[in-house]
Order: C-alpha cells, then sequence, then structure tokens
C-alpha cells in the first residue's frame, strides 16, 4: 500500500481523530447519515431531503447566500470593528486609515458590497418562495418570520449606512430620519400631532418624538453615531441570529424545503 | 452616425420621464403575464439579454449615462435588476413547464421528484459548499475591482445636490412626490410589512404549494409581482438612475445640471372644486373646505370595497375568503392600487392632495 494512505489509515485511528470525528468517511449510507447528524451545524439538515428540493433550480440557494452573507458580514464586521471608533473625532479618519495604510485591502469593501447583496439575495430569496407557494399552510408563520428578517436586514444595512459619517452617510440617513418625524401622532411633523397637548403643553415635541428617538437627538450627532453603531454591531445583529435560528428550526419542523403535496 | 446616435438618446431621455417609464412598466408587466407563454422558452431571454447588453455597451459610450452606471454604489442596482428579471424569467418558465405537464395529466417536475428522497451527504452539502466557494470568489473579485466609496467628511451645513437614501429605499423616496412624508414614509412601509405578513393568512388557493406554476395561482402571482415588480425594483430603478439634483428627472443621457427648475403648479381637489368649478372662495371651515376630498377618500376606503363585490372577480375572490380575510385583503388591495391612482392624478391633473388640512398636516 502506498505510504501517504497508510498514514491516513493511522491517523484515522489515533485517539485523537476518533475523538473528534465518530464517523468513518461519508461514502455508505451509515456514515452519510451519521456525518449530518453529529455535526452541529449540518444537522440543521434532515439525513435526507427531498430530491426536487436540492435542485438550484428550485431554491436557487438565495435563502442559503443570504445566510451565508450575514456569515460574511459578521466576520468581515468584526474585524472592522477593531479599527473604527465611532466617535465624530475618528469615525472618518479610521475610514481613512483603513484605505490608506492597508495596501491592497478589501475588507470595507467586502463588507460594503456583501451588505448590497444581502439585501438582493434575501429579496429573491423571498421572491421564490412566494413563487413556488412555500409560504401556504403549514409554513405560514415561518414567511411572517423571513418577512421580519426580510426588514431587519435592511435596517443592518440601514444603520450601517452612516457608520463612514461621510456626506453620502449622513444626508442618506438625513432623508430616512425625516420621515420619523412624520409619524402619525409619533412625530413632531405627523399629522395629528399638534392635538395631543395637555393646555398649551404639547406632548410629543422634537425632543421626544419618533425622530428623537431615532437619532438621540435633534440632528445627527455623535449620539446618532453610537446608536446606530450599537444597533449595527449589536443590537440588530442579536435579533437576527435569534430569528434565523427560529426561521431555520422551523423549516425542518414543517416538513423542510417545500415540495408538491 | 452622430446625429442618429444624438437623436435616438434624445427619444430615449424622452421616454424615460416617469409618466412613460411607469406606464410602459405596467403595461409590459400585463404584457409579459398575459402572453407568459410566449417568452418563457430559453430563445427569447437569450435574445432580450443579447439585446440589453448590446445596449449598454453602447450607451456606456456616453459620459452622462456611464457617470451613473459605474458608480460603484450602483453596481448593485445592475445586479439587482438582471438577478430580478433572470429569476422572473426562471419561475415563470418552470410555472410554465409544470402547467403544460399537469394538462397532459402528468406529475410536474417537482412532483415527479418530491417523494425521491437523497442523503444530504454528498447531495445538499456539496451543492452548498461549491455556492460558497463561487460566491466567495464573486464577492473577492468584487471588492477588487470596485472600491468602496468614501465621499467628504460628514458636514451638515453642505447640501449635497441631491440627497438619495439607501437604494432600497428610492421606491418609498419616489412616492415622496406624490404623497406626504407620513404616508410614504410610515403608513406604506408599515402597510407593506403588514401586508407581507398577511399574504399566506389571505391567501386560500390550496393549489400551488410547493412548485413552480402560474396557471393554478396566475392573479396571485399578478399581484405580488405588480407590488414587487413594478412599484418596488421599477420605482429603486428610476430613483437611482433618472432622479438628479433636486430629485428632478433626468434622462439615462442627460447632463445632471444642479440648477434644473421644474415649475410646480400642483393643485388639490379643495381648490379645484371651490375655486374653479364653483368659482368662489375656500371656505374658512376646514370640513367644508376638505368636504369633496373627504367624501372621495371614504368612499375608496369605505364604500368600495363593497361595491366591488359588484365585479364577479370581486365575488370570487371574497367567496373563496370570507368575510374578515376579504376585508383585510380589499383594504391592502386598495391601499396598493391608490400608488398608480395618484401618479396618474398628479401627471394627469397636476393634483397635489386629495386631503388637504395642513392645520394638522394631515395631507392624502
Amino acid at each position: 500500500m502506498n505510504p501517504l494512505r497508510q498514514l491516513w489509515n493511522y491517523i484515522r485511528k489515533t485517539q485523537i481523530w476518533k475523538s473528534i470525528f465518530r464517523h468513518n468517511y461519508p461514502d455508505n449510507p451509515r456514515d452519510q447519515s451519521l456525518a449530518v447528524l453529529t455535526n452541529v451545524f449540518l444537522h440543521l439538515h434532515p439525513v435526507k431531503t427531498r430530491k426536487s428540493g436540492v435542485r438550484m433550480s428550485f431554491t436557487w440557494c438565495m435563502g442559503g447566500l443570504t445566510f451565508f452573507l450575514f456569515l460574511i458580514e459578521s466576520v468581515t464586521g468584526i474585524l472592522l470593528m477593531f479599527y473604527y471608533r465611532p466617535t465624530l473625532e475618528f469615525a472618518y479618519n479610521d475610514i481613512i486609515a483603513l484605505r490608506e495604510h492597508v495596501p491592497l485591502g478589501i475588507l470595507r469593501e467586502i463588507h460594503r458590497w456583501g451588505a448590497h447583496a444581502m439585501v438582493i439575495t434575501v429579496w429573491l430569496h423571498m421572491f421564490r418562495v412566494f413563487m413556488t407557494g412555500s409560504y401556504k399552510p403549514p409554513r405560514e408563520f415561518n414567511w411572517a418570520i423571513g418577512v421580519i428578517l426580510l426588514v431587519l436586514t435592511m435596517l443592518l444595512s440601514f444603520t450601517g449606512y452612516l457608520l463612514p459619517w461621510d456626506q453620502l452617510a449622513i444626508w442618506a440617513i438625513a432623508v430616512g430620519s425625516n420621515m420619523a418625524a412624520a409619524t402619525p401622532l409619533g412625530g413632531v411633523e405627523g399629522p395629528g400631532t399638534m392635538l395631543l397637548k395637555i393646555g398649551d403643553v404639547s406632548l410629543v415635541h422634537s425632543g421626544n418624538d419618533a425622530k428623537f428617538g431615532l437619532l438621540a437627538g435633534r440632528f445627527i450627532g455623535e449620539a446618532t453615531l453610537l446608536r446606530f453603531y450599537v444597533l449595527h454591531c449589536i443590537a440588530i445583529p442579536f435579533v437576527v441570529t435569534l430569528l434565523i435560528a427560529l426561521h431555520f428550526w422551523r423549516v425542518r419542523k414543517d416538513g423542510g424545503i417545500s415540495g408538491p403535496l | 452616425m452622430d446625429w442618429l446616435n444624438e437623436s435616438i438618446k434624445e427619444v430615449i431621455n424622452f421616454l424615460s420621464n416617469p409618466v412613460i417609464y411607469f406606464t410602459v412598466v405596467v403595461i409590459a408587466w400585463w404584457w409579459l403575464m398575459k402572453f407568459h407563454r410566449v417568452w418563457v422558452q430559453p430563445k427569447p431571454m437569450k435574445i432580450a439579454l443579447i439585446a440589453s447588453l448590446v445596449f449598454l455597451v453602447w450607451a456606456l459610450f456616453d459620459p452622462n449615462f456611464n457617470k451613473e452606471a459605474t458608480k460603484p454604489d450602483n453596481i448593485p442596482i445592475w445586479l439587482m435588476s438582471y438577478g430580478v428579471a433572470f429569476f422572473f424569467w426562471l419561475s415563470i418558465s418552470r410555472g410554465a413547464k409544470n402547467d403544460e405537464l399537469m394538462a397532459a395529466g402528468e406529475p410536474n417536475l417537482e412532483k415527479a421528484e418530491s417523494d425521491k428522497k437523497v442523503y444530504t451527504w454528498p447531495d445538499l452539502v456539496y451543492s452548498e459548499l461549491i455556492c460558497i466557494v463561487a460566491f466567495t470568489a464573486f464577492m473577492v473579485l468584487w471588492g477588487i475591482v470596485f472600491d468602496a466609496p468614501l465621499e467628504d467628511p460628514a458636514n451638515s451645513g453642505v447640501t449635497p445636490a441631491v440627497a438619495k437614501a439607501p437604494w432600497y429605499f428610492l421606491g418609498l423616496q419616489e412616492l415622496l412626490v406624490y404623497y406626504d412624508p407620513w404616508i410614504a414614509g410610515v403608513v406604506l412601509p408599515g402597510f407593506i410589512v403588514v401586508g407581507l405578513i398577511a399574504i399566506p393568512y389571505m391567501d386560500t388557493n390550496p393549489k400551488g404549494n410547493g412548485y413552480y406554476t402560474v396557471k393554478d395561482r396566475f392573479d396571485e402571482i399578478w399581484l405580488f409581482g405588480f407590488g414587487f415588480v413594478v412599484l418596488w425594483i421599477a420605482l429603486i430603478f428610476l430613483g437611482t438612475f433618472m432622479r438628479g439634483p433636486g430629485w428632478n428627472f433626468f434622462g439615462p443621457f442627460e447632463y445632471w445640471d444642479t440648477h434644473k427648475v421644474v415649475p410646480m403648479n400642483n393643485v388639490n381637489v379643495s381648490e379645484i372644486f371651490w375655486i374653479k368649478i364653483l368659482g368662489v372662495g375656500l371656505p374658512s371651515n376646514i370640513l367644508l373646505r376638505e368636504i369633496v376630498g373627504l367624501v372621495l377618500v371614504s368612499f375608496y376606503m369605505g364604500a368600495l370595497p363593497k361595491l366591488l363585490l359588484k365585479i364577479a372577480k370581486f365575488k370570487a375572490i371574497y367567496e373563496k375568503m370570507g368575510f374578515v380575510r376579504y376585508y383585510i385583503f380589499i383594504v391592502m388591495f386598495l391601499v396598493m392600487a391608490s400608488l398608480p391612482i395618484k401618479m396618474y392624478l398628479r401627471w394627469g391633473f397636476d393634483l397635489k392632495y386629495i386631503i388637504s388640512i395642513p392645520e394638522f398636516m394631515f395631507n392624502i
């Protein structure tokens, strides 16, 4: 026998290898099942899947790519957090430094383009699920979770938009946050808001309305930057992670990738 | 040849103004759905793809077109547009194929395989791995070719020529032209989210679960696609490439002139009714002043759901859905339909507000 093959066979018999992998190479039904069952990541999948469901022409892989992009964004985002400080003094300069001091760096590029791509893939995933009628019973509620995840994906992108602290960032957020000021009964420029008062004292004013809540101030400033930073890096990803777990779990519990009944 | 080039560009500039653009998209949608059997074959798809690429290459030689089309932040818009077009074609063509199979009494493409089960390892995990590797390569390439842009440092004292929301909200920003912020920015997004969540609970059609089809759910696909493709994707495309300084319209080959001024002579329903028709001044009582608009809107949201039942199609929907589902559906439907209605009222009659109560910032 070839010595490399002998070495390989030896390695697979060692205590270390056996303590990590609980099965042989998955080239037979038993080990193929164990490969999925004994791996915490792969066991998101069932051991066997509908043949129609593993076809790319059916799923377009869009849900999977959205999840993969979430992982890409998490990894590149964590790396970017090492170099970025969310303050008026440093935010913009840190981005400049990232651009000027790292030769051939594409970290921020991948993070930014990945964010765009994730919005597109999540829309296409929704489109695919609609076109195959996969939201129909028993999957109604999982569709609802999916819609929330889609909204959160856009909010993730929206909160990240401000962080470079350049002209594009603050004016895009200005357009968005002006909408909050128009919230009916909740924004200072919203319909009916001025009716909410006790005597001459307005209950909702520019110091406590929806826009103030979004910006942490009357204008986009340092408090806004911090607020968006925390939302972008911690709060929304936390919720998204929980909902992704729920989403995947329910895909399994509702019968796996949908197929005709 | 120059004059030919220039005149083609002029014609395209003219044809892309929002009125014609939107009308063409709506008619195209209606046509694409009605005659979907014609273009689901690979050949028309290939012809359309090649034609659009030839057009793009030709157009990129134009400096004005090139400037906006090749902005790094606008690359996703191309990916989105081509992606949606391709996957729309893919899903409809698979649906049409399934419709043929089912009409012939055979199982559809998914049904033929759905009882067969394959091992997840290797059939699924290998596809996933290949997807991940290919997509990673694509992302790295994208990152190398296009640098992430960075403009001047934030300065709230310097207003840019046009302040655009992130591209995925440009459909909503386009609606700001026709609606006040409280509708375009708060109520409509709310309705979109709630409406999307409500879809599975409103759609009582038991057919079309887990396979592609057009025939079994033609109306559902028509409506959802109208919202997604026409009112969302097409408006994002318009907002990205054809809205320039001051959110003014610019044709794809037009220079983005920051000094372009478009006269606005928009009038409210109350002004049309009291001043133009009756020839008297606006009454001082708010409710009396806005009486026509109030009646119109109450009629639209209050009476129309019931009146529509006289139409056979809506009657059938009502019978299928029942009372509660029907009313939730029809409210969503009418809100969605109000977008094109308001757009055409603006273009056709310079209509600003149907109800205008600036005293309480309540304008519809």
